[in-house]
C-alpha cells in the first residue's frame, strides 16, 4: 500500500464504533448476525446499490493498469454538504438504459459478458460517488509491493524484474458457498434502528457491514449474501455448529423489586455488546493501516488494512467517516490464512530490501527454507529456476 | 441366576420410566397441536415431515392405547388424519376392548373431519395400499354415513372413485355408472348427476353444480371471470366465500357478498392480515366489528370466563410465517388478542415490538426483532392472575433471557402470588419435536387456532411439569369419553 505522509489527508487510525451500538446477537446454524444500531440517524449520506449482471468487470487504474473482478454490484454514495436530507438514489425515477451507459460499457462476448469501467471510483454528480464496494479495498490490497523486487538481485527471474508481480491475483468464495449463511440473513429479524450487521461463522469475523441509513440497510441487506469471503470461512462453515455464548445471567440477588429487575435486563443487554466488541477485537478498535482514497465533501472514504499478523485475525476493508470521526460505512473482508501470508511475505521482503538472505535471518530461518516458503505461498515465480533446483537438491 | 434388586433402586427405575413415559406423550400430543407437514419461518417442509413422521412412528410402537386417545385431544386436522392412517396401516390390536375403542374413535373423528379431508386419506390408503379388513370397513361406514353420496360423488369424484374402489363398496347402479362409465350415459335420474353430465355440454348448466366443480367446467366453456363469479355466488360456501373476496375483488365486475361475522375468528384475522394495510385502515371500523362478533360466536361455542389477563404477542419478523403459512403466527396472536380481551373481567395486551395503543391491533404488520423480556416485566407490574405469551418461541433481543426473568420473579418478588404464565406457540420446531420453549419456567403448549385456548390452558398444566402419568391418562381418557358420546347424541 503506498502510504501517504503528508499531514493534509486525515488518516483513520482504528475502526471505533463511535454512535453505534451492538444487540444481541442471532445465531441460525453456524452463522451469528450481530445487529449495529444507530443512535442518531442523520438523512445526509445515503447509499444505495446498482446491480450488474456481467461474468466480469474490468476497471481501468492507470495507463498501464487494469483490474479485472467480478462485481456483482456497486455502491452509489448521495451526499448534501449541508446536512439536509440526501435523496436516495433508488427512490428516484431512472431508466435503465441510461445508467447502463454512463456507466461503463457492456460488452457481449458469447461465450460470456463484460463490463469495462473507466475508474474504481466515479463523480457522477456533483454529490453522488459511484465506488466498487470491497473492490476499492482489495486493490489496495493486491498493490501491496505490486512492482516486484525493486533491487535486481540475481535470484529473481527475468519476468519478476520485468513485469513485478503482475498479474496479481487473488481469489474468494461468494457468501452463498457458506453453509448456513443464506438461511441466516433470511430469518434474520432486522432491527427498526438497525444499519449494519457483523457477520460470524463457527463464531469468527467474517465480515462487518454498516451503512449511514436504516432504511439502506434493508435494502442492502441480502446484499451480504453475494459478497466475497476467504476461503478460511467455507471451511469454518461447514464444521461450524450452533454454539451458545452467553454473558452473565441474571443475578438473584441483585434483584429486589421489578426496577432491579428491568435494569438487570438492559445489563444484561449492554453485556452482549460488550461480548460482541470482545469477539471482534481483531477489527474493532485495533490500530490499521490507512489510505484516504476519496474526498466526498464532509465525508471521506478510505481503505484500511489491519497489521498484517500472519498468526491473527486480518482485515482489509473500506469506511467512509464522517468529519467528526462518526463511521457512516463500512465494509470489511477478512483475508484467508494464505492471503495473509502471502501479503506478509512480501512485506517481509520489502522491508528487507527483497534480500533473501536478510529475510531469511529476520523471519528466523535458513535461506531454502525461506525459499520454499514463498514457492508454497505462490510466489515461485518471483525466483528464478536455478535457485528452487538448487534449494530443491539441498533438501534431499 | 437371577438378582433381587433392591426395592428403593425398583422405585427410582419406576419413577424414571414413568417421567420418560409421561414427558413422551406431553411432547407429542404438544407437537400435535402445532405440527403441520409445512414449511415453517424457520424450518422447511421436508425437516418438518421427517420430523413429526418419525414422533408419529414412535409414540404408536411404544404407546398405542394412548396413541389412539389423542384423536380427541383437540388436536389439528393434519395430526388426526396422520393418526388415523398410521392406525389403519398398522392393523388392528389383538384385545378386544382396545380395537373397538380405536374403532370408535377413528369413525368419529372422520365424522367431526371436513370432507376434503376424509377423501383425501382414503387416496392416501390406495395410493399407500393400505387394504385390510378394518380399513375396508372404515370406509364403507364412512360412505354409507354420508347423507348426500351424489354431491361428494361430484365434488370429490376421483377420490370417491378411489375410495369406492378400494373398500369394494356396493354403489347404487347409477352413481356407479356415474363413477366409472360417465359419458356412456345420457340421461341420469338422480338431478345433480344429470347437472354435472349436462355442465360439460352446456355453459348454463354449471351454476347448479358446487362452486370448485364448477370452476373448472367455466374455463372448459371460456366463462369469463366476472360473469362466473356473479352467477355462482349462491353456491359458494362462506369459507369459499373468504378465500376469494380478495381475488374477486381484482376482478373488474365481480363482488362477493359475504358477512364476515361468519367467518371464524383465526380465518378472519388471516383474511385480514391479507388486506392491504390501507383496506385496513379504510374499514378499520367493519373489521373490528366483524372481529368482536367472532368472538362472541367463539366464546359462546366454548365458555372460556377469566380474571385478569395480560397477554404478550410477538409481531416479530418472524410472524409472518412461510410461503405456505403466510402470517399464520401473527394472526394467531390477534385472534388471541381478541379472545382473551372477550373472555378476561381486565385484559392488557403487550406487543413486541410494541405498537401504538390507540390504533387497532389488526392494522399491524411484522417487523423487529423478539424481545420478550420487557413487555414480560411490563405485564408482571401490572399484577395480573394470568399472563399468556404468544409467540415462536425464537427470542432474540436478548436471547434465553426471559425464563430467568419470570424464575427470578416467582423466587424474589411474586413469591406466592407469581401470576401463571403460559407460552402459546403456533410453531412447530422440527429439531426439538415439539414447539420450541423458552424456558423451564414457562410452560408451553402448541396453538394451531386461537378457538383452542381454552382447550390448551387445560394441557399447560401437563407441559408445565406438575401433572403426573396417571393425570394425562385420566385427562385423555375424559376427552375420549366426550368425544364418542357427544357424537352418539
Amino acid at each position: 500500500m503506498r502510504h501517504n505522509h503528508s499531514k493534509s489527508k486525515p488518516r483513520l487510525e482504528n475502526i471505533a464504533l463511535k454512535g453505534l451500538t451492538l444487540a444481541p446477537s442471532q445465531v441460525f446454524g453456524g452463522v451469528r448476525l450481530v445487529p449495529v444500531l444507530r443512535k442518531d440517524v442523520r438523512e445526509d449520506l445515503r447509499l444505495t446499490r446498482r446491480s450488474y449482471d456481467e461474468d466480469l468487470a474490468a476497471v481501468q487504474l492507470s495507463s498501464n493498469t487494469a483490474y479485472y473482478s467480478y462485481i456483482p454490484h456497486a455502491f452509489i454514495a448521495d451526499w448534501s454538504n449541508d446536512g439536509s436530507p440526501a435523496v436516495a438514489y433508488g427512490t428516484q425515477v431512472r431508466s435503465n438504459k441510461s445508467t447502463k451507459t454512463s456507466d461503463g460499457k457492456v460488452h457481449d462476448l458469447g461465450f460470456m459478458t463484460a463490463r469495462v469501467m473507466k475508474k474504481m471510483r466515479a463523480r457522477e454528480d456533483k454529490n453522488r460517488l459511484r465506488f466498487l464496494p470491497m473492490d476499492v479495498s482489495m486493490e489496495g490490497f493486491l498493490s501491496l509491493h505490486f512492482g516486484g523486487p525493486d533491487v535486481a538481485w540475481e535470484e529473481y527471474s527475468r519476468a519478476a524484474i520485468r513485469d513485478g508481480l503482475s498479474p496479481r491475483s487473488e481469489s474468494s468464495i461468494p457468501g452463498r458457498w457458506i453453509k448456513g449463511l443464506e438461511d441466516a440473513l433470511r430469518v434474520f429479524e432486522i432491527h427498526s434502528t438497525q444499519v449494519g450487521s457483523l457477520v460470524f461463522v463457527a463464531d469468527a469475523l467474517a465480515s462487518a457491514f454498516i451503512v449511514p441509513h436504516p432504511d439502506d440497510y434493508r435494502a442492502l441487506h441480502a446484499t451480504l449474501l453475494t459478497d466475497d469471503y476467504g476461503e478460511l470461512l467455507y471451511y469454518y462453515g461447514l464444521y461450524a455448529q450452533e454454539n451458545t455464548i452467553l454473558p452473565d445471567s441474571i443475578d438473584p440477588n441483585a434483584v429486589h423489586s421489578l426496577k432491579d429487575l428491568r435494569a438487570e435486563v438492559t445489563r444484561v443487554r449492554s453485556d452482549w455488546s460488550k461480548l460482541h466488541s470482545l469477539m471482534s477485537n481483531n477489527l474493532l478498535e485495533c490500530p490499521v493501516r490507512s489510505e484516504m482514497v476519496y474526498n466526498m465533501g464532509p465525508f471521506q472514504l478510505h481503505r484500511f488494512m489491519t497489521e498484517l499478523n500472519p498468526k491473527a485475525e486480518n482485515h482489509i476493508g473500506e469506511a467512509i467517516v464522517r468529519k467528526n470521526g462518526t463511521l457512516e460505512y463500512l465494509k470489511s473482508y477478512r483475508l484467508s490464512a494464505a492471503q495473509c501470508l502471502r501479503a506478509y511475505l512480501l512485506m517481509q521482503l520489502a522491508n528487507t530490501n527483497w534480500s533473501l538472505e536478510a529475510c531469511a535471518k529476520e523471519l528466523n530461518c535458513t535461506r531454502n527454507e525461506f525459499i520454499f516458503r514463498l514457492e508454497n505461498a505462490g510466489f515461485g515465480y518471483l525466483l528464478h529456476q536455478h535457485v528452487l533446483e538448487k534449494a530443491r537438491s539441498e533438501k534431499r | 441366576m437371577t438378582h433381587r434388586i433392591p426395592e428403593s433402586l425398583n422405585d427410582d427405575k419406576k419413577q424414571l420410566r414413568e417421567h420418560c413415559e409421561r414427558e413422551d406423550l406431553v411432547m407429542f400430543v404438544n407437537a400435535c397441536f402445532a405440527a403441520t407437514r409445512q414449511n415453517e419461518y424457520y424450518t422447511d417442509q421436508y425437516k418438518t415431515s421427517v420430523s413429526i413422521e418419525f414422533l408419529h412412528q414412535y409414540v404408536m410402537i411404544n404407546y398405542r392405547r394412548l396413541y389412539a386417545r389423542t384423536i380427541a385431544a383437540g388436536i389439528n386436522h393434519f395430526n388426526q388424519l396422520q393418526i388415523i392412517f398410521n392406525l389403519l396401516q398398522a392393523g388392528s390390536p389383538a384385545d378386544l376392548t382396545q380395537r373397538s375403542e380405536e374403532g370408535a374413535l377413528i369413525a368419529a373423528a372422520l365424522r367431526a373431519l371436513p370432507a376434503n379431508r376424509v377423501y383425501a386419506l382414503f387416496e392416501r390408503l390406495q395410493k399407500n395400499h393400505v387394504n385390510n379388513r378394518r380399513t375396508r370397513a372404515v370406509i364403507k361406514r364412512y360412505l354409507e354415513w354420508r347423507s348426500e353420496p351424489a354431491f361428494d360423488a361430484i365434488k370429490y369424484r376421483n377420490k370417491y372413485r378411489a375410495a369406492s374402489a378400494h373398500a369394494h363398496t356396493k354403489l347404487d347402479d347409477e352413481l356407479g355408472m356415474f363413477l366409472f362409465d360417465l359419458k356412456k350415459h345420457n340421461k341420469y335420474q338422480t338431478p345433480l348427476l344429470d347437472k354435472y353430465r349436462q355442465a360439460h355440454y352446456s355453459a348454463t348448466a354449471i351454476y347448479e353444480l358446487p362452486f370448485t366443480v364448477a370452476e373448472s367446467l367455466a374455463q372448459k366453456h371460456d366463462v369469463p371471470r366476472d360473469v362466473f363469479l356473479r352467477k355462482i355466488e349462491h353456491k359458494m360456501t362462506a369459507a369459499e366465500k373468504l378465500r376469494y373476496q380478495s381475488s374477486a375483488a381484482r376482478t373488474k365486475g365481480a363482488k362477493l357478498d359475504f358477512d364476515l361475522g361468519r367467518a371464524s375468528l383465526t380465518r378472519l384475522a388471516l383474511y385480514v392480515l391479507s388486506l392491504h394495510k390501507n383496506e385496513r385502515l379504510e374499514r378499520a371500523d367493519e373489521l373490528h366489528a366483524a372481529f368482536e362478533r367472532a368472538t362472541q360466536q367463539t366464546l359462546a361455542r366454548s365458555p372460556l370466563s377469566l380474571n385478569r389477563v395480560a397477554a404478550v404477542f410477538d409481531r416479530s419478523r418472524s410472524t409472518m410465517g412461510s410461503r405456505e403459512k403466510r402470517n399464520r403466527p401473527l394472526a394467531v396472536a390477534l385472534a388471541s388478542s381478541y379472545l382473551l380481551r372477550g373472555a378476561a373481567t381486565e385484559y392488557r395486551a403487550f406487543w413486541t415490538p410494541s405498537i401504538d395503543n390507540d390504533a387497532f391491533e389488526f392494522l399491524t404488520q411484522p417487523a423487529g426483532q423478539t424481545t420478550l423480556a420487557n413487555p414480560l416485566i411490563d405485564a408482571l407490574e401490572w399484577q395480573p392472575d394470568l399472563i399468556v405469551i404468544v409467540s415462536d418461541g425464537y427470542e432474540n433481543d436478548p436471547p434465553m433471557i426471559v425464563d430467568q426473568v419470570a424464575q427470578i420473579y416467582r423466587e424474589q418478588i411474586g413469591k406466592e402470588s407469581t401470576p401463571e404464565i403460559v407460552h402459546m406457540n403456533p410453531v412447530f420446531d422440527a429439531d426439538h419435536f415439539a414447539p420450541r420453549r423458552l424456558g423451564p419456567t414457562i410452560a408451553t403448549v402448541g396453538l394451531r387456532d386461537a378457538e383452542d385456548i381454552p382447550t390448551m390452558l387445560g394441557f399447560a398444566r401437563f407441559t408445565a411439569g406438575t401433572a403426573t402419568l396417571a393425570d394425562l391418562e385420566q385427562y385423555l381418557a375424559i376427552r375420549v369419553n366426550r368425544m364418542l358420546n357427544s357424537d352418539e347424541t
